[in-house]
């Protein structure tokens, strides 16, 4: 987690983020080209990007009733199972610590007035520049009942990525889990049979990460050569 | 756990005793006699990963006792072409041409989400055009219509029966003309795009729509009167391949399959978008939850489909000639198409204005081709009905103008997963009845 004096002018300002807590660094860009040394002037352009941050109460629509009878349900649990709540274009993030995962999507599914009977899946994301938190799992839960859908997110560090399967609350999860370990490394401690499912058995490495490269070989065209997507010049 | 035995779908065991039998082709009754002969106990059977009746390269594991199933393990992967991956390296508007090769039989329905998740992630999302909004209903329902005629066709051809295959590509043919004429190109067409649709109808289109119309319909009441009263397709789909609620609630199973089990859950209907709560449609069901109510569901919405699209080509007609892309000139796209005497091209109206009248729009062009626009930093979840179930996007901006992250849920890759439960137990032909119910395709599964 980064603290408060990250935040800098020329952040990109999204809707609704005024005068938050800044609490997940996305990126942080350098110079406004992919080239080092360009001519531009800007080269020595820093920006640190930050998600919206934690949302104050009330949270608007069913939130506030959702995370209160979730916190009801965890009990003295609650305030270390749900890190902070953001509400951000209409959708509801709950971060949640990876120790109280498997328990909070059992009172999600289970609870009749929360009824979040399917998860979508768990999609991962790479925040290198994030110190402490660098791979997120989001997972996005759906309540046909209620017809409401909100966002869990867990954040681990590159170095200790294991997060609690939820395979035992959901077992659609399965194969998604398998794939965020394929592609991002996040080990799914309990999950059946974490095996790779779309990279070969004997890959090395986990290609979604940030820091793999896309790959690609430089081609000819008409006597000139054009760089590999993710070696050209590009704007940032 | 006790000790681990060799098993099908379990880790690999190493088992020197283990009698192994290597078998290219061959009368299978001829392999099972040598194999009982030889006292062989299990026989484990690898369907693929080229088959032809797989939708996509799949590749099954299958331990059979005779005719039986016992274990089922579905082997994906061998499509994957980082689609996700390249997308963090080209601008949100490319990534249009990446999604939309996903899954290749219903590439406008991905476009669709991709475009409402980036509209949502700029907040713009109450911008769009009607026009445009109509163009995208007509797009994602005629694409439905032509994702479910293939499900049913190979589905029948799968089983042998190729005249329903055939019936049904010339169905699905006629919504390819009309696609054609109004994207450009029949499948893959990058035409929704963020703020909009890349371009309008042409002058003839809505004579064409009105044309493709009774066209689509006969063809789906041929495809009806060739399968409903089959009794060779009822012994094979009837009761075969049953998943009830439970067991597609536990899996996260969406789509037609789940509304076989008499759920009638349909985004379009619980999560209105582009305006789908003002068209006039039922969501059909049944309670069979078997693999033949899923023939004759995905035939039921295609004719609801049409309904809509013909409710589309009204309002076309009313709403007459309109923008279909977002007013705001830094997002939408510049460049203008426009049908020449060799097929569609870049529209000479504007290459005179940028080329020859105006600095100015030449730069906004160049810039916004090559850059891109800027995408608030934050993160969307947009989800809409896509053919073959719920179809998710999740997308995570830097600010920038390329996707931090984007993520595909592929309804067929959640639902592959039901495979096994849909299988064991019944006969090795019935697996084939399976996979064709699913209706996944491995472009998306794998992405």
């Amino acid at each position: 987690m980064t603290d408060g004096s990250d935040i800098q002018a020329g952040v990109p300002a999204a809707p609704s983020s005024e005068g938050r807590q800044p609490l997940t660094l996305i990126n942080v860009r350098e110079g406004a080209f992919g080239a080092r040394g360009d001519t531009s002037g800007y080269d020595g352009l820093v920006d640190r990007v930050h998600m919206p941050g934690a949302s104050e109460r009330p949270y608007g629509e069913w939130f506030d009733g959702v995370v209160d009878i979730l916190t009801e349900l965890l009990g003295d649990a609650a305030d270390d199972a749900i890190e902070y709540v953001v509400v951000d274009r209409g959708e509801l993030t709950l971060y949640i610590a990876r120790e109280h995962l498997v328990a909070v999507c059992q009172h999600l599914r289970d609870d009749q007035d929360l009824r979040f009977e399917m998860c979508l899946g768990v999609s991962g994301v790479h925040y290198p520049a994030d110190t402490g938190r660098e791979l997120h799992a989001v997972y996005p839960l759906q309540s046909i009942t209620h017809n409401r859908r909100l966002r869990l997110e867990v954040a681990v560090a590159d170095g200790d990525a294991r997060i609690p399967s939820v395979t035992s609350v959901y077992p659609m999860n399965n194969w998604h889990e398998r794939e965020t370990w394929d592609f991002f490394g996040i080990v799914f401690d309990g999950h059946p049979s974490l095996a790779r499912i779309e990279m070969p058995d004997d890959w090395v490495g986990h290609p979604q990460r940030k820091d793999y490269p896309l790959g690609g070989i430089p081609v000819e065209y008409k006597g000139a050569e054009i760089p590999s997507p993710d070696e050209r010049r590009q704007y940032r | 756990m006790s000790t681990q035995t060799a098993h099908a779908t379990g880790a690999f065991v190493e088992d020197p005793d283990a009698p192994e039998y290597t078998v290219y082709g061959g009368d299978w009754t001829e392999v099972v006699d040598e194999a009982k002969r030889l006292g062989q106990q299990r026989i484990v059977v690898n369907m693929g990963p080229q088959h032809p009746s797989t939708h996509g390269v799949l590749r099954v594991m299958l331990e059979i006792e005779g005719e039986t199933v016992t274990e089922t393990r579905a082997g994906i992967g061998y499509l994957h072409t980082g689609i996700e991956k390249n997308m963090e390296y080209r601008t949100w508007t490319q990534g249009v041409t990446f999604c939309t090769r996903m899954d290749y039989v219903a590439s406008m329905s991905q476009e669709l989400v991709y475009c409402l998740g980036i509209e949502k992630l700029l907040g713009i999302t109450d911008d769009i055009p009607e026009r445009a909004s109509v163009l995208r209903v007509l797009m994602a329902e005629l694409t439905r219509i032509g994702s479910h005629l293939v499900a049913v066709g190979t589905g029948g051809n799968e089983l042998g029966a190729t005249t329903i295959m055939t019936t049904a590509f010339v169905g699905r043919e006629e919504t390819f003309r009309v696609i054609e004429a109004i994207t450009g190109l029949r499948t893959n067409n990058n035409y929704i795009r963020p703020g909009g649709v890349s371009q309008g109808l042409p002058e003839d289109g809505i004579a064409q729509l009105r044309a493709m119309i009774p066209k689509v319909r006969a063809k789906l009441d041929e495809l009806v009167a060739l399968q409903l009263k089959n009794p060779i397709l009822q012994l094979r789909l009837k009761n075969v391949a049953e998943l009830n609620l439970s067991a597609c609630m536990a899996l996260g199973i969406t789509g037609p399959m789940l509304r076989a089990t008499g759920l009638p859950y349909d985004l379009r209907k619980s999560e209105p978008y582009c305006g789908y709560e003002t068209y006039d449609f039922q969501i059909p069901t049944s309670t069979d939850q078997d693999a033949w109510s899923r023939m004759v569901l995905r035939m039921e919405e295609c004719y609801e489909s049409l309904k809509i699209v013909e409710q589309c080509t009204d309002r076309l007609e009313q709403l007459g000639d309109g923008p279909v892309m977002v007013a705001d000139k830094k997002i939408a796209w510049p460049a203008q198409l426009a049908l020449g005497p060799d097929g569609q091209g870049n529209s000479l109206d504007h290459i005179r204005h940028i080329m020859g009248e105006s600095m100015e729009a030449l730069i906004h062009h160049f810039k916004l081709v090559t850059e891109g626009f800027d995408v608030p930093a934050g993160q969307v979840y947009q989800a809409i009905e896509g053919p073959k179930g719920l179809l998710g996007v999740h997308l995570v901006s830097d600010g920038g103008t390329k996707p931090w992250r984007a993520h595909f849920r592929d309804p067929g890759f959640n639902n592959l997963q039901a495979l096994g439960i849909m299988c064991e137990g019944g006969q090795v032909a019935d697996v084939v009845v399976a996979i064709a119910s699913i209706d996944m395709v491995l472009g998306g599964v794998d992405r």
